[in-house]
Parts: structure tokens; C-alpha cells; sequence
């Protein structure tokens, strides 16, 4: 028989895919000047908007679910079409995010490579590879493809990061990076098999049938629904590999040197993009296929969360580096994110998943604003601490403000509204899912990380110690960047509901 | 009807603080004037609620507005006032353009001082600061409500940690964690009720008196709410930020944490915790009132202790609020009453007794009474007469504001709720009449040590160095009969007496302590019905 392939469905990552091939072959042949890095930085970002602009439209189109790379009925054991990549609404929220991300990201790339030390074509192109892994993974719908998605977004960035060569942090950061990741990627290898040893398939769907009793396992005994204890550690193995990725505790001592080691558009990638794609994996594999044997995951993921967050705010406190400090909130802020994957309920538990998703949303939007200013700031400081910001309202007060209004969102408080609302969201599932003691962890911590986030935010609008005679430069594309990633934090705080529109309907169909 | 009234009470501030964000350049040498007529025109439509107001209805909210924000959440912009909240607004909307006043029409000093030092920044946050305070007396949805109490931490964080005094880092920090920590704590507890209910609008929970859940649960929220508003009141013992915040913070800041942050906190008890959640309130009361009693006796006795005015008159506050807590407790019309009473006549008289301790440091460079020296009412008589006004308003003597509230809480205790036991608030009773004494007793204690007496050079810097390098102790003591010796300000002259502007921003406030003191009716008229309803017994 023929594969019938839905190109339209599959049209985001094609075309990210091309434009990738493209810049390489751009970058051989066009000659190598200043101009020429300017020009594949805007091929980058015409990618992207195109590959957004399918997005949007398969999004407008409405109407059933696409998908491709299907198994045709009556082929395989069960009745029903199989598929491996699957456009539904979770798909195309996460897929939407990460290419608005994307093009902050490419915005700030811009201006990181202005410098020239960073060989542009490798840059682009490694940079187009992560995105068509972020935006394939959310579509995937069998275990391989999940695993070959989540090895697309994390290859490219460890070359990423060492990018910046002669540079002995940024090489140590990508060694770190590397070996943290292969040994991710080992672990949930390792439980994927075991899961399609019980399984004995890999697609998303019938996982969920076998392991919610409806279908029997082929591999193992399954005795009234109970899991065998293989198949408790294939679980745990799964959670640990998707942990590595969102830098959840215990895996979660990585990302401080990584990210300050990184250049800071790397940075801004890892803590948005990467952690999406990791989101959006641990949601497919718990929630899409794992439901049925939710007692057996919701503990663990809720001392993770409660864990997470702790173990970030309290890291954060002590950094006098923006990049670590950002590093160390970002861990906390995953530790939200998973709180309400935690009180997922069987029957309804798409909500909580909107909740989780609705918070990831709102957070990119505002760590991205901030890293964006970290960027701009990190072009004119050599070492990027926390003193450097010192009177930073004064000296730039665009910037200075947007940075404060970032933090402030990320901190929770008004006039940072929409931090608040995801912070509502998720201790609204947190009391009415009756897991009132993570809600209590998470009050605590959220007064944890206010403590770091004021005393960032007030040292903005601290008089400077001495004002800084260099001329002032300017960054049009990273000026853009906050642009943009600050207006979506505000239309988020003015409208939230935005966000619960795109992502507390019913998640996956 | 009129329903644009609520709404433009916060449009207005909110608008003049966004245009200062958008124009700075336009508005910068018209700043006085500007922060000035929006807190003016605010208080102008205040006032026009208080005048339009339906008295006959004051039990019912009314200009009421309601659209929905976020449906995802239920939350609905839902706003108005009933005979509770307008007496809130209205003072918010008058303390704040009292502090305009005083720091816009002051040429000299402290205003001026204030205003030199980021005038933008300042007026920008006072008016974010006002919107926060009357967002929270109007708003009818519990997370609504969450929100605007929220808005307020920002905006007073920036004006202890920026214009504060030498600690104000510390103490801002402490200022904004211990009450972000209640009102976490707090939206666990509205989230608590929405959770069992499904309702957001307080006029429905409110009208259901906690029908639909359970006594368990409702102790759970009350105890969950109660500790967000608590620490906001503040209560004894999560009072620790309050003197901090209130040595620390400039006169106005200390003035609106005083005269309305705090009854954010004891309005939230009026509005949410005990109408929606009557047997929650009913299990939590004796030990609410013996916190509150505890605060009374404890605010009054660290009074005695302190030497810092500012620091005195922040613990008084403790005291003073510990009587509102305890009128809440009674769970009684005549408690409730007292409680809701002696919440505005605090704004009023603690309000003017920040004004006035800023006006004596600013005199003297320092706060501290026994560098003060005595005899204020000699040297400074208008500002001296003033303090012993406010010090015995505040002291509770009859026909002025203090006394009504702090009467009427007590007599609650007296014959408390049905559900209460009645010993144990007859010795709440005692205990809170007591604390009234060790009220009037540091009051007096402090008026003695700086209004009267004879007047003496205070300890000056200089006159210390001279003891410390062993010169001879000045020869002729100061206190013989002459002209006082005056207090030298930094320019070299002699600290003047009370200022226009001064006069300005403190006369609104002298004459209604005195309206209240002589006519609580007045107030009392405008509360009972709609504490009559909040508490069911009407219905």
C-alpha cells in the first residue's frame, strides 16, 4: 500500500526543516560578510513566521484533528487507525508557543552574532533543527518518534552552547550539557522499552488501552489493572528521562553552569523552547498514555513538583549572577508547572493539564522578556551580575521597565497580572483536586521567590553608582525582542482568558 | 444607575498614572498640580458617591457594576458599595489627597524633600497606591478582591524601599513577604470556597451564609482567610512588619499604611470572612478574640517601652486594631458596629498622627522623645496643641472619634453572640479595659516627656561631642526662666510652627474626629443595616 502523507498537516516542521537546509546551503555559497549574517538572520525568521503562519492557519481551519503516518485499520492488532503524528489542539498550542518563542530567540541570535565571533550558517541551522524537534514532538504520538523528537530539540543545543568557541565556560557548559542529556535520553530509553515490552506497541493511544485495562498486555500478566513492578520502573525511568529535560529535582543541577555558560539566546532556548518540548513529552506520555496507572505517577510527580520548586527558589537566592539567577527561577517555575499535572484526576483531567499548559504559556512570554533584557545588558557588561542592573530605569527605561514588569510577572504580583492568573490557575487545581499540601508548598515558595525577584526588581530603579560614560548603543533586534515578548505579557495580563481559550478546552482531540 | 461612579473612581488615578508612564516630558514641570487635581477630582467623586448614595438602601450594594474578565476563572469585574465600604472609600479618597496636599503645597521641607527625590516615581506611586486601596473596598468577587489587595504591595514596597529611612531595605522586604505570605495563604482560602460553592460573587456567598459547606470546611477557610487578613490588620502575633514598615516608611507612606492598608485587612473580615462563612467565624471567634485582647494588652505595654514617636504610634496601632478584632469577634451587631466604627476613626486619628510625627522629625531630625526634650507646647504651640489633640483622640476620650468604636467593641464583648461563650468575653472584656487604661497611659506618658514640661535643648550632636571630649558641662542650665531656646534646623533658624499646607492637609481630619466624636450616629446609621444583614439577622 501507499503512504498517503498529509503535507499540510506536517507543514510546520517541513518548512523548518527546509529553511534549515537552505541557510546551509546559503551560508557555503553566499560570500562571508557582515552583510551576509544579517541576510541569514532574516531567512531564519521568515522560516519561522511561515512555519507559524501554517500553525495559525491549521488552527483557523478548525474541524477535526489532522493526522498522518498513520496505520491503516485492520493492518495492526486493533481495529482503529493508528497514528504518529497527530495536529490536535495540544499540538498546535505547543507548537504555536514555541515558534513565538522562536522568533525572540532568532531576534536575539541577531544581536549575539552582530559580535562575529560564531560561525552564523552552523548557528542558524543548528537553531532551525531544535525548533523542528520542539515543534514535531508535541505532534507525536508513538513512543520512537517522541524519543527521536525530544533528540532533535537536545543535539543541536549542546552544539549550541559551544558554540562560542575559546570560550572555556561555554565548553564546559556543553560538556556538562552533553552528558547530562545522553544520560537522560539512556534512562528513558531504557523505560520506553520496558514499556513496549508490556505493551508490545509503541503508539500513544493503545498504550493507553493496555495500560487502562482495556486491552490485555501482551508482554506481561496485567492483573486487574495493577502494574507489574517492570512496569512501575519503566514509568518511573520515563518521568526521570522527561525530569532530566525540564530540570526538575534531582536532575536539576545542570542548569545553572549550563546556562550561564551558554550564550544567552541558548539560554533563553533552554529555559522556554527545551522545556516546553520537555512539558509537552511528560504530558503525552503520563496523560495520553499513562492515565490508567496515574496512582502510580501522581505521588512521584507531585514530591517532584513540590521538591522542584523548593529546591530552585532556594538556589535563587543566594545568586548575584542574572543568567544563574534566572537559571535557578526557571527550575521553580517548572516546579509550577508540574504541580498540577500531580492532582490530574482520571475522569477529568484535561483541565489540570490546561492548567499546567496555561502557566507554561504565560511563563514563556515572561522569562523570554526578561532574558531579553539580560541580552541587551550583557552587551554592554562584561560579567552580567546583579549589580549591573543597578539604576538600569534610568540608563535605558524601556528596558529597565520591561525587565520589571518581567520580574514582577514572574514573582506573581500585580501590576504583573498575568504571573498572578497562572499562579491562580494552578492553585485553583491544586485545592479543588485536594492536594492542599502541595498548595501550601507552593504559597511558601511563591514568598521565596518573591524575595529575589523584589530585590532584582528594586535594584532597577537603585540610583547607579557612577554613571557610565560609554556611549549608549542599540540593539534594534533585541530591542524588538522585548517589543514583542512584553506585549504578550501584557495582553496575557489584561486578558488571561486568551490563554484559557487556547488551552483549558478539551486538550487532546 | 450611576454605575460608572465605581468605575471611574479607579479609572481616574489608573489613567493619570499610565499617562505619567506614557508622557513623562509633557507632565514633568506641572507634577504638583497634576497628582494634586487627579487625587482631587478621585476625592470629588467620592464624594459625590457619599452624596448620591441611597441611605434608605445602604444595606444593598449599590452603583453596582458587573461584567465578566475571565470566564475561565469566573471572575467577574464586579463592583459597588454598601453602608460598609463608603465610609472606606471615602476616607481612602480623602487620606490620599490629604498626602498630595501636604507633599505638593509644602515649598519647604519634608514635601519638598519627597518631591525632589523622583517626583515622577512618587506621584506614579501613590497613584497606583490608590487604585490598589479603593479597587479593594469596592470590589464585589473574591478573587477581584484578591487582586486589588494584591496591587497595593508593589507600589508600597517602592515607597518604603525608595523613600524610606535608613533601615528601609530590611523593612521593605519584611513589609512585602510577611504580607505576600498572608494573602497566599488568603487566595488559598477564596480558592477553598469557590472550590465548595462554585460562586466567585460575594453578594450571592454572603447571601447564602455559607449554605453549601460544610463546618469543617468553613473553619478551614476562615482559619486560611483569617491569617491572610490577619497579617495585614495586623493581629498580635503576626504583627512583626508593622513597626519596621511604619519607622522606616516616609510620612506618607506611613500615613496610608495607617489609615488604609490596615483596614484593608479589617474590611475583609466585614466583606468575606465572616458573612460567607458564619460557622467557620462562630468556631474561630474566642480564639480571634483572645488574639485580639492579647494584641490590646501587648500594643499598649511595647507603647510604654518604646523612645522612636513613629515606633510608638505604629504598636498603638497594634492596640487599636486589636479593639476592631475583638468587635469582630462578638459576632454581634453592636461589635461588628463598634468594630467598623473604630476602623475609620483609626484612619482618621492614626492618619493625623503620622502627619504630625513626620512634622516632628522633620522639625527636629529626629523621633526619638527623649532627644525631643519637652516642652513642644512652648516652643512649637500649634503642633504641640495639635499631637495632644490626636494623642487623646486616639486615647479614646468621649466626643472625640476613639472613643466610640473602642466603647462600642467592648460593650459587644459584653453580651456576645449566642454561640460564644459569654465568660470568657466578659474576661476579654476586662482585659480589653484594661488595655484602654495602658492606652490612655502611654498616651499620657508620651504627651508628658513632649508636649509638656519645660522645654530644653534637646541632645544635639554637638553638645554630646563636646561631653565626650571631657569639656565642662554647660555652666548655666538651660531651664532658667527666658525665651526658650530654639531648636536650630539645618539652615540655622528656628524650626517654624505648623504651615499652611500643613494646616491644609491635617484641618479635614481635626474636624472629623470631632464630627464622629460628637455625632456617631452619623456613621453608626450608615453601618447598622448593612452589618444587620452581613450577620443574617435581619433576614
Amino acid at each position: 500500500m501507499i503512504q498517503q502523507i498529509d503535507y499540510f498537516a506536517i507543514a510546520p516542521p517541513l518548512v523548518l526543516a527546509l529553511t534549515a537546509g537552505l541557510v546551509l546551503l546559503l551560508d557555503a555559497f553566499l560570500p562571508a560578510r557582515p552583510r551576509t549574517r544579517g541576510a541569514l538572520g532574516f531567512v531564519t525568521l521568515a522560516g519561522v513566521l511561515v512555519s507559524l503562519g501554517f500553525v495559525v492557519a491549521q488552527a483557523a481551519g478548525g474541524g477535526t484533528p489532522r493526522s498522518t503516518f498513520c496505520v491503516p485499520p485492520g493492518l495492526a492488532d486493533p481495529a482503529t487507525a493508528q497514528c504518529s503524528f497527530v495536529a490536535d489542539r495540544f499540538t498546535l498550542v505547543f507548537a504555536g508557543m514555541v515558534l513565538a518563542a522562536a522568533v525572540v530567540v532568532v531576534l536575539l541570535s541577531m544581536t549575539e552574532l552582530a559580535g562575529g565571533g560564531i560561525p552564523v550558517g552552523e548557528w542558524y541551522f543548528l537553531l532551525l533543527c531544535t525548533f523542528v524537534g520542539a515543534v514535531t514532538l508535541p505532534a507525536s504520538r508513538d513512543l520512537i518518534m517522541l524519543v527521536v523528537a525530544l533528540e532533535l530539540v537536545s543535539l543541536p543545543v549542546f552544539a549550541l552552547t559551544a558554540l562560542k568557541r575559546y570560550d572555556g565556560r561555554s565548553s564546559e557548559a556543553a560538556v556538562k550539557l552533553f552528558v547530562v542529556s545522553v544520560v537522560s535520553t539512556a534512562v528513558m530509553l531504557y523505560g520506553v522499552s520496558l514499556l513496549y515490552g508490556i505493551a508490545g506497541t509503541v503508539f500513544l493511544s493503545r498504550l493507553e488501552e493496555v495500560f487502562g485495562g482495556q486491552a490485555e498486555a501482551p508482554g506481561v500478566a496485567l492483573v486487574q489493572g495493577d502494574l507489574p513492578a517492570v512496569g512501575t520502573v519503566g514509568v518511573v525511568l520515563v518521568v526521570a528521562g522527561f525530569a532530566f529535560k525540564i530540570a526538575a529535582v534531582p536532575f536539576h543541577a545542570w542548569a545553572a553552569d549550563v546556562y550561564q555558560g551558554a550564550p544567552v539566546p541558548v539560554a533563553a532556548l533552554l529555559s522556554v523552547v527545551s522545556k516546553a518540548a520537555g512539558f509537552a513529552g511528560l504530558i503525552l506520555v503520563l496523560v495520553a498514555a499513562l492515565s490508567g496507572q496515574a496512582a502510580t505517577w501522581i505521588p512521584i510527580v507531585a514530591v517532584l513538583a513540590a521538591l522542584t520548586m523548593t529546591a530552585g527558589n532556594l538556589l535563587a537566592l543566594r545568586q548575584r549572577s542574572a543568567v544563574r539567577l534566572l537559571a535557578w527561577s526557571s527550575v521553580a517555575q517548572s516546579g509550577y508547572i508540574l504541580a498540577p499535572l500531580a492532582v490530574t484526576v482520571t475522569a477529568d483531567g484535561v483541565t489540570a493539564v490546561g492548567a499546567s499548559m496555561a502557566y507554561l504559556v504565560i511563563y514563556a512570554a515572561m522569562n523570554l522578556g526578561a532574558f531579553a533584557v539580560v541580552m541587551l545588558v550583557s552587551k554592554t557588561t562584561t560579567r552580567n551580575e546583579l549589580d549591573d542592573y543597578r539604576g538600569l530605569v534610568f540608563r535605558r527605561p524601556v528596558a529597565g521597565l520591561a525587565l520589571a514588569f518581567c520580574l514582577i510577572c514572574l514573582a506573581g504580583l500585580p501590576p504583573g497580572l498575568a504571573g498572578l492568573f497562572a499562579k491562580v490557575f494552578v492553585f485553583r487545581e491544586l485545592v479543588e483536586g485536594g492536594s492542599g499540601w502541595l498548595a501550601l508548598v507552593m504559597a511558601a515558595n511563591t514568598v521565596i521567590g518573591l524575595y529575589y525577584y523584589a530585590v532584582w526588581t528594586a535594584r532597577l530603579f537603585a540610583p547607579a553608582a557612577e554613571r557610565d560614560a560609554a556611549p549608549r548603543r542599540t540593539f534594534p533586534a533585541t530591542g524588538s525582542a522585548i517589543g514583542l515578548a512584553v506585549a504578550v505579557a501584557v495582553l496575557f495580563s489584561v486578558a488571561p482568558q486568551l490563554v484559557l481559550d487556547a488551552t483549558a478546552l478539551s486538550a487532546f482531540g | 444607575m450611576m454605575g460608572w461612579l465605581p468605575v471611574a473612581l479607579l479609572a481616574v488615578p489608573l489613567v493619570g498614572a499610565l499617562l505619567l508612564l506614557l508622557a513623562p516630558h509633557a507632565l514633568r514641570p506641572r507634577l504638583r498640580a497634576y497628582g494634586l487635581v487627579l487625587s482631587g477630582v478621585t476625592l470629588a467623586l467620592a464624594v459625590l458617591m457619599v452624596a448620591v448614595f441611597d441611605y434608605a438602601g445602604a444595606a444593598r450594594p449599590q452603583f453596582e457594576v458587573d461584567q465578566p474578565w475571565i470566564a475561565g476563572l469566573g471572575l467577574r469585574f464586579h463592583l459597588g458599595v454598601d453602608g460598609i465600604s463608603l465610609p472606606l472609600v471615602a476616607l481612602t479618597a480623602l487620606l490620599t489627597f490629604l498626602c498630595f496636599v501636604y507633599l505638593c503645597w509644602g515649598r519647604e521641607r519634608a514635601g519638598e524633600q519627597l518631591m525632589r527625590a523622583r517626583p515622577r516615581a512618587l506621584v506614579f506611586t501613590l497613584l497606583v497606591l490608590e487604585v490598589g486601596m479603593i479597587g479593594t473596598f469596592l470590589a464585589l468577587d473574591l478573587l477581584l478582591f484578591f487582586v486589588f489587595f494584591e496591587v497595593v504591595l508593589i507600589p508600597m514596597y517602592f515607597l518604603i524601599a525608595i523613600w524610606g529611612g535608613e533601615g528601609r531595605g530590611a523593612a521593605s522586604a519584611k513589609f512585602i513577604l510577611y504580607t505576600l505570605l498572608g494573602s497566599v495563604v488568603m487566595l488559598l482560602g477564596l480558592l477553598l470556597v469557590w472550590a465548595q460553592t462554585g460562586t466567585l460573587d460575594i453578594e450571592a456567598l454572603a447571601a447564602a451564609h455559607g449554605a453549601g459547606m460544610a463546618r469543617s470546611v468553613q473553619i478551614l477557610a476562615f482559619v486560611a482567610i483569617g491569617v491572610g487578613l490577619a497579617v495585614k490588620t495586623p493581629m498580635w502575633p503576626l504583627h512583626t512588619w508593622l513597626p519596621d514598615a511604619h519607622t522606616e516608611a516616609p510620612t506618607v507612606g506611613s500615613v496610608l499604611l495607617a489609615g488604609v492598608l490596615l483596614k484593608m485587612g479589617t474590611y475583609g473580615f466585614a466583606r468575606i470572612a465572616i458573612p460567607i462563612l458564619p460557622d467557620g467565624a462562630a468556631a474561630v471567634a474566642p480564639w480571634l478574640g483572645a488574639l485580639a485582647v492579647v494584641g490590646i494588652v501587648y500594643g499598649a505595654l511595647a507603647c510604654l517601652a518604646q523612645r522612636d514617636l513613629k515606633r510608638m504610634i505604629a504598636y498603638s496601632s497594634v492596640g487599636h486594631m486589636g479593639f476592631v478584632l475583638l468587635g469582630f469577634a462578638t459576632l454581634t451587631p453592636v461589635g461588628v458596629n463598634g468594630a467598623l466604627f473604630a476602623n475609620v476613626a483609626h484612619g482618621l486619628i492614626t492618619g493625623l498622627l503620622f502627619f504630625l510625627a513626620g512634622a516632628v522629625k522633620d522639625r527636629y531630625h529626629t523621633a526619638d522623645m527623649p532627644s525631643l526634650g519637652g516642652g513642644m507646647l512652648a516652643t512649637l504651640p500649634r503642633l504641640g496643641s495639635l499631637l495632644t489633640f490626636a494623642s487623646i483622640a486616639s486615647l479614646g476620650l468621649p466626643g472625640l472619634a476613639g472613643f466610640w468604636g473602642e466603647m462600642l467593641a467592648l460593650f459587644g464583648a459584653f453580651q456576645p453572640a449566642n454561640v460564644l461563650p459569654r465568660p470568657l468575653f466578659l474576661t476579654y472584656m476586662v482585659i480589653g479595659g484594661l488595655g484602654a487604661v495602658l492606652t490612655a497611659a502611654y498616651f499620657l506618658v508620651m504627651l508628658s516627656r513632649v508636649t509638656h514640661g519645660r522645654p530644653q535643648r534637646p541632645a544635639r550632636p554637638a553638645a554630646r561631642v563636646l561631653q565626650e571630649v571631657g569639656g565642662p558641662p554647660p555652666a548655666v542650665p538651660d531651664d532658667v526662666a527666658g525665651p526658650p531656646p530654639a531648636v536650630l534646623d539645618d539652615v540655622g533658624r528656628p524650626p517654624g510652627d505648623v504651615r499652611t499646607h500643613e494646616l491644609l492637609a491635617w484641618t479635614p481630619l481635626v474636624v472629623l474626629i470631632l464630627l464622629f466624636g460628637l455625632w456617631p450616629g452619623l456613621l453608626l446609621s450608615l453601618t447598622t443595616p448593612a452589618v444587620l444583614t452581613l450577620l443574617g439577622v435581619a433576614s
